[in-house]
């Protein structure tokens, strides 16, 4: 689709910017020592704490990435929600209070609170660090996505705009104005979601017509059903006559397409027979984009544009049939809201990619009508297929992956230094508290916010990252642009927390493991400064080199390098009185190593990095945590114990 | 070195585990068995994981009430005071 690039969104989108950053210059006053800079001198308040934990972890994956998935694929993207939250009963009931007791300013600091070893401290920051820059580049990747159709700007612009703010945000005031971003957008985040979310139950669910229903080809009028107009039948009988015809088979579905030998258009076409309920015998033009290996793009067979004479895809998205001969609902409650879509027929678009020898590749999108109550179980999305299937490595990757996402959270470096910015064990434990209630909260609006996505009329189906903001669109330009300011702020939050954790992990830990002495305060807040100007200049060239890639699947390595890497070694120093300074330096060398070279070797990287075919990846499934997680603790209780005896020298 | 975690923190934290257990298996293993209609037409699997996140806000509640803590009661101040942020 061609967005509208609206002003309002662009205002209120500077308005964001410009409190965020006048917040930021009041409070760099406060913040000269390194406890003000790395742990906004362990003053923040629980509640303020909370909300700032959400500001920090709602990503825009989360946001985005989970509504757009919900809404293209149903309850699958909810087990993205499960898991992520999930993952927060650990850094409760395990992770916070000791955290805030071992520790000073970084993640580091805790591992190491009992041994003072510059080995620790290496390792623990080169991790730090790596998962910081995994989780880096697909928010700097999605500011530069997102700012094009929401703000009209180019994608190197965003990229730079949001690193800019950031930087300057985070050199600023360092933890002290990263707390107030992350606040004021896990405010603004959860307010606006619950709005959404109120204005979908109001809705309810309806059948509605979209700019897809008339589809012209000459004098004929698609979707055609054969048995139910004759004379359009004798028309399509014509047609058929004047065009040549192509059987196309792609993804296990045919389609037939029809080229005008006078014009030489091409349309696709998929022609149902029986068997397909209500569509029996129905002609039905599917929607389809075409690359020319020269750069040309098409779509529907016309040049891309608003003019006369050329074409963009429709918006889609909606229910097919209410249920019980009803045109709509009318409004629903919480409960009724699942209710009423478990009875419903939803159309899902579907994409498959048609390769020609020519080197040209078309993308076509048709639709496929489901049951509701099938789009809210678990197993429709490709990654989650081998929940269906009797193959039982399909379901170990399953597995794999929610054991991930429940370890992965605790062990997030940007998470764990929020732990030093509240002064107490006890207001630790609070703002976690204050952090699941809020999380949870979002997470469950998530799935109204797909599902409202998924029957808006608005969804565009080459973008699922679009859902969230076109859900808002269908509602007004205001809302609209509110949603699509906040997605941006969004990554201005996650951004800064993951700026300042590598910052601290370069200037506090990696630094001082070779320094010869104790930096001085005042070295050190220089040094996290520039470090955080690096890091921050880093990530703006990685948002833009990584352009043309889908990096989404980054943040999914990040949870698992993160949870092989640093979960046992934090676990088990709690646990296990027996664990050595060498136990924890193996141990996060090889969770790291393992998951890193596991995910780099695993069919999802082959696919979609490389572009080599699944089935010549050398491990036998995607999702590295199953494996890499215990391979983790075993290696750190083997190694403690052959390290046991020998006097610990720091 | 000693125990830094609260026994009803790790009482609780089995709990959940079980929980989160339990839906994971289900899912991988008895994939029908989240097509079970709990109320109405709505399934098990929208029941089971609205309820793995309120569970978790509940059980982080009373870990909040009842959890103890081996700090001076000083820090109580935080509790509920006003934004005591910085200097």
């Amino acid at each position: 689709m061609i967005y509208e690039p609206s002003v309002i969104a662009v205002f209120v989108f500077f308005v964001f910017v410009g409190i965020t950053l006048g917040l930021s210059f009041y409070l760099g006053r406060r913040a000269k020592s390194s406890q003000g800079y790395f742990a906004a001198h362990g003053q923040i308040h629980w509640a303020v704490n909370g909300i700032a934990f959400a500001g920090d972890y709602l990503s825009a994956a989360s946001f985005l990435g989970i509504c757009g998935m919900i809404a293209f694929y149903g309850y699958d993207g909810f087990l993205y929600s499960i898991g992520y939250l999930a993952g927060w009963i650990v850094a409760l009931f395990v992770i916070a209070e000791p955290m805030k007791r071992l520790g000073k300013f970084t993640f580091a600091d805790a591992l190491n609170a009992n041994y003072g070893s510059r080995g620790i401290k290496l390792v623990a920051g080169i991790s730090t660090l790596v998962v910081s820059i995994f989780y880096l580049i697909p928010q700097m990747v999605g500011a530069g996505v997102l700012i094009q159709p929401l703000l009209g700007f180019p994608h190197w612009l965003g990229v730079v705009i949001v690193g800019a703010v950031v930087i300057t945000i985070v050199v600023t005031a360092g933890m002290v104005s990263t707390t107030y971003v992350q606040f004021l957008k896990g405010s603004l985040l959860i307010v606006f979601s619950l709005v959404l979310t109120v204005l979908i139950l109001g809705r309810g669910f309806g059948t509605k017509e979209l700019p897809w229903d008339n589809q012209q080809v000459g004098n004929l009028t698609f979707p055609l059903q054969l048995d139910l107009q004759p004379e359009a039948a004798q028309q399509w009988a014509a047609f058929q006559a004047a065009m040549q015809w192509q059987t196309i088979e792609s993804g296990g579905v045919e389609f037939s397409r029809a080229t005008d030998p006078l014009t030489g258009r091409q349309y696709y076409f998929r022609i149902l027979g029986s068997g397909y309920g209500d569509r029996s015998n129905t002609v039905e033009l599917t929607q389809w984009v075409t690359r020319t290996p020269d750069g040309l793009v098409s779509v529907n067979g016309l040049p891309l544009g608003m003019d006369e004479g050329q074409a963009v895809l429709s918006p889609v998205g909606r229910v097919h049939d209410v249920g019980d001969s009803r045109e709509s609902t009318g409004p629903l409650g919480p409960i009724s809201f699942f209710d009423e879509f478990s009875r419903t027929q939803v159309e899902l678009w579907r994409k498959v990619v048609h390769r020609e020898p020519d080197g040209s590749v078309t993308d076509i999108y048709f639709r496929e009508i489901k049951p509701g109550s099938q789009v809210l179980t678990p197993g429709e999305h490709p990654r989650f297929k081998g929940i269906r299937s009797e193959n039982p490595l399909d379901k170990l990757n399953f597995l794999s992956l929610m054991l991930a996402l429940f370890c992965g959270t605790a062990s997030l470096p940007h998470i764990l230094i929020r732990y030093y910015t509240v002064p107490s064990e006890i207001a630790a434990r609070k703002s976690t508290i204050v952090g699941i209630g809020t999380i949870g909260f979002f997470y469950i609006l998530t799935l109204y916010m797909g599902i409202g996505a998924m029957t808006s009329g608005a969804l565009d189906v080459t973008d699922s990252n679009m859902a969230a903001p076109l859900l808002a669109q269908s509602f007004g330009e205001w809302l609209f642009a509110i949603i699509s300011a906040i997605a941006f702020t969004t990554v201005l939050g996650t951004v800064s927390g993951l700026i300042i954790a590598s910052s601290g992990a370069v200037a506090h830990d990696l630094v001082q493991s070779f320094a010869k002495d104790e930096l001085g305060d005042f070295y050190q807040v220089r040094l996290a400064k520039i470090a955080s100007i690096v890091v921050g200049v880093i990530a703006i060239v990685l948002g833009i080199l990584f352009k043309e890639l889908n990096v989404s699947y980054l943040v999914g390595w990040a949870f698992s390098v993160a949870a092989s890497a640093n979960l046992p070694s934090l676990v088990m120093l709690l646990f296990w009185k027996g664990t050595t300074r060498t136990g924890i330096i193996v141990a996060v060398t090889v969770g790291m190593v393992s998951s890193l070279a596991w995910i780099l070797l695993s069919a999802d990287t082959f696919t979609k990095v490389y572009g080599l075919p699944a089935d010549s990846a050398l491990v036998p499934f995607s999702q590295p945590g199953i494996v890499t997680i215990p391979l983790g603790f075993l290696t750190l209780i083997v190694v403690s114990l052959f390290t046991q005896k020998r006097p610990e020298e720091a | 070195m000693k125990n830094h975690v609260s026994t009803l923190g790790l009482v609780l934290f089995g709990i959940y585990l079980l929980l989160y257990l339990g839906f994971v298996l289900l899912t991988a293993f008895w994939p029908d068995s989240m097509q079970f209609k709990v109320y109405g037409e709505v399934n098990l699997a929208v029941f089971y994981g609205f309820g793995l996140i309120l569970v978790a806000f509940v059980l982080a509640i009373i870990y909040g009430i009842f959890g103890k803590t081996d700090e001076k009661p000083a820090d109580a101040e935080s509790m509920g005071g006003d934004g005591e942020e910085g200097p």
